[in-house]
């Protein structure tokens, strides 16, 4: 009973985390691309990352708090232009390795040393640099505030504040999708996705429409990626390539080309990774698998279910298998 | 697929200009270890005397000590004609010139502290000494030394024979290290570009079948201490038969499914995801060193030796490749599939059949390819094949998705980019040159330096 309890109360924390919702933020953004328009970003992480970086540097020079987010945003804008212009006009493949290459780029200069006045190197940009800026926006006083089992500080560092702001702005996002699915642009852009030509003799510029979702997701992505580090540091090895791929799983766990499958699909992933961990650290004897072997283990779990998935149930939780965004 | 007669020309020149470029870069090699060891030539000096002697060489004794020094300048060369003296404790200076090596010995019979001086007006113009004069302490049957650090250089100083640091060698030294991982990048990517050209799919758990050789190789050689050769036999059976495997559980059945291209991509990125941390779980994250328990070569290997022989070893089977890619039937039904799948098929080619052939033997090459990486870069860890597969990807697609010798032409081209870049990048920097490149590929000739123009979408 004990352990049942302790499990419910390690899921609800994980659930109401930031980094939770800015995982969400960062699938939507991946299902813009992959869901609705049928782009294969693999460098998701990538956006996540320059978001991060915009963030933390500006408000390390010195800027605001509001000026390091803009600054965050347009790179993302640029980096998505850079990604995109070049290799939208050719075969889906080559956006993958573009983007999976262009994300990696990121993050080695991220990680070098010879950068590392600004971007810290390896060791990356320590929270306390940028969270004070952040924090400043709190309009509650700085104390301690339990809700239930849950205790954190309002205002500062892991705060109720960061939570309720990330979550304010998912679901800001999840209106926004499911707003523009709904507008005529949403319909072009499931077209593309369903067939290019179809589109292209209607006299759509396909070019342009993929353009925009890569650039409105990598947006997005990019927003998730500040909220994301806005609870830690901001460091180029933890948003590396299998970040990417973990987002993909959440997106196919939760159903790939719906509004709150990615929103579900992250929460789910969480749910199961930190369950395992419960579970297996209670009930496996330490000889069998120890502390270091167990996010091992769940990560060996994230890579077969991603296979399953793709596999046996395409379309996640709540997908509608005819909306698939596999194109053939 | 270029046209059978162009092929063959390239497949004539390719692995004669390798060939020539492993010969010059085992050459660069060797000349160091020519020039090693120099002999310090008689140095004439006024007088004798019994306590401190300038000679030619010094034999250390219970009776005799030796001070001996050499000068070289900031591009390593020797430094010669440079005045030196040591001051016996009592007595008079003896001086001594430096020689064609920069080079001076002093035998010394008797124990004390000596006063060991250079004259900073006999050094040649550009160069200073930081200090030309010190106390060194000499004790009988021991070795003084008595180097001084020297900066700048003379004019005329330039790089020659001897363990010199000049641009051109490091550049040399880089083309040489190019070679050698461009050659180790084309056997682990040939496999990716056949698999790529027959199946259309891009495989990102191609790295981790890299890995997987590396880490056999440690189970079966390191571990279970097997004849070296013997485990590298096994691993690239083993690495073999896992792609047979794969294809007969995994990638036939989503084949014939229908499953797209897509789809099977991301499932590739869930093996390699799920493959990498299975081996994190049984191997651990640190680096395991192949320690070959026979010697290939009969002495002890270094480094050096390892290189080249993972270089005529990769040479060969590349040749091999692909002569069998062009000579042989299987190989001209793998081309016929990689051209045009359903016209194979209706000219009786058992796709299926060669598919999962390409399967096995791209594993196995891959294999082979983490055996030698392991083995040249010191050792393997769970991400050695995560680490160099988007330099496989930019090898295969700079030299032209799905060609097989676009492959090879590429992953030269990949290495010697990353290794000389490392002349003016520091740390991973290099591999992001290798990158950068790839973008600008697809941006300008997306088919790749062999590929065909109607191969792109």
């Amino acid at each position: 009973m004990d352990f049942l309890t302790s499990l419910l109360t390690d899921f609800g924390q994980q659930i109401l985390s930031s980094v939770t919702a800015a995982f969400a933020i960062a699938v939507i953004g991946l299902n813009l691309h992959f869901g609705y328009t049928g782009l294969v970003n693999i460098g998701q992480a990538g956006f996540m990352l320059i978001g991060g970086y915009g963030l933390a540097i500006t408000v390390e020079l010195g800027g605001g708090f509001f000026l390091g987010v803009a600054v965050g945003l347009v790179a993302a804008v640029l980096f998505a232009l850079i990604l995109g212009l070049p290799t939208l006009k050719l075969r889906g493949d080559y956006l993958a390795i573009v983007t999976i290459a262009a994300a990696e780029i990121i993050r080695i200069v991220g990680d070098n040393q010879s950068l590392s006045q600004w971007t810290g190197g390896a060791a990356g940009i320590p929270g306390r640099v940028y969270q004070g800026a952040f924090t400043a926006l709190s309009p509650f006083p700085d104390q301690q505030l339990q809700i239930g089992p849950y205790n954190y500080p309002l205002t500062s560092g892991d705060s109720w504040f960061l939570r309720i702001v990330c979550w304010v702005v998912l679901a800001i996002v999840v209106l926004l999708v499911w707003l523009l699915m709904r507008s005529p642009w949403g319909r072009t852009v499931k077209g593309i996705r369903e067939d290019e030509d179809a589109m292209r003799s209607l006299g759509k510029n396909v070019y342009l429409v993929k353009l925009q979702s890569l650039v409105l997701g990598g947006v997005i992505g990019a927003a998730g990626g500040m909220l994301y580090v806005l609870s830690s540091s901001v460091q180029a090895d933890s948003l590396g390539r299998t970040t990417t791929f973990l987002l993909y799983t959440c997106l196919l766990l939760g159903g790939a080309a719906t509004v709150f499958g990615p929103v579900l699909g992250s929460v789910l992933y969480f749910i199961v990774i930190i369950g395992l961990n419960d579970v297996v650290s209670q009930f496996v004897p330490k000889q069998i698998m120890n502390e270091q072997q167990i996010p091992q283990f769940g990560w060996i779990v994230v890579g077969i279910g991603l296979m399953l998935l793709v596999i046996f149930r395409p379309q996640g939780i709540l997908g509608n298998k005819k909306e698939l965004s596999f194109g053939d | 697929m270029p046209s059978p007669r162009r092929s063959r020309r390239l497949l004539a020149a390719l692995p004669g200009a390798v060939l020539l470029g492993a010969l010059a870069s085992a050459l660069l090699g060797a000349a160091p270890a020519l020039a090693a060891s120099p002999s310090p030539t008689p140095v004439p000096t006024s007088g004798t005397q019994s306590v401190v002697e300038a000679t030619a060489s010094c034999a250390v004794n219970d009776t005799t000590a030796c001070v001996r020094g050499a000068l070289h300048d900031d591009n390593g060369n020797p430094v010669k004609g440079v005045t030196i003296q040591l001051t016996p404790p009592s007595g008079t200076a003896v001086p001594t010139r430096t020689d064609a090596n920069g080079s001076y010995v002093y035998t010394v019979k008797k124990a004390g502290a000596y006063r060991l001086a250079l004259v900073p007006a006999s050094l040649p113009k550009g160069i200073k000494a930081a200090a030309p004069s010190r106390t060194v302490q000499v004790s009988l049957g021991q070795l003084t030394p008595g180097a001084f650090a020297l900066t700048g250089t003379f004019s005329g100083s330039k790089s020659t024979a001897g363990p010199t640091v000049t641009p051109l060698t490091m550049l040399w030294d880089q083309i040489s290290n190019g070679l050698l991982l461009g050659l180790l990048l084309a056997l682990a990517s040939i496999g990716l570009s056949l698999i790529y050209g027959t199946t259309g799919l891009s495989n990102f758990a191609h790295g981790e079948q890299v890995t997987l050789g590396g880490i056999l190789a440690w189970t079966f050689g390191t571990v279970l201490q097997w004849n070296f050769l013997v485990a590298c036999i096994v691993t690239v059976l083993v690495c073999g038969l896992s792609g047979y495997v794969q294809d007969r559980l995994i990638w036939g059945p989503l084949r014939r499914r229908g499953l797209g291209l897509t789809q099977l991509m991301v499932v590739t990125i869930g093996l390699s995801l799920a493959l990498s941390y299975v081996f994190q779980y049984f191997a651990g994250a640190g680096v395991h060193a192949l320690t070959p328990t026979i010697q290939l070569t009969g002495g002890p290997l270094d480094l050096t030796a390892n290189a080249y022989l993972a270089m005529l070893i990769s040479i060969v089977v590349l040749v091999a490749v692909g002569l069998a890619l062009q000579r042989t039937r299987i190989g001209r039904a793998t081309r016929a599939v990689s051209d045009n799948r359903a016209l194979a098929a209706a000219s009786g080619i058992d796709v299926d059949r060669i598919i999962r052939l390409v399967w096995t033997v791209s594993m196995a090459l891959a294999g082979l390819a983490g055996i030698l990486y392991g083995l040249v870069y010191g050792g393997v860890n769970w991400a050695t094949g995560q680490a160099i597969l988007l330099l496989m990807f930019a090898a295969t697609t700079l030299g032209g998705l799905g060609t097989a010798f676009g492959a090879l032409v590429g992953s030269i081209v990949i290495g010697l980019v990353v290794q000389v870049s490392s002349l003016f990048l520091s740390g991973d920097l290099r591999y992001a040159t290798a990158l950068l490149i790839l973008i600008l590929v697809l941006l300008f000739r997306p088919q790749g330096i062999l590929g065909r123009r109607e191969r792109v979408g």
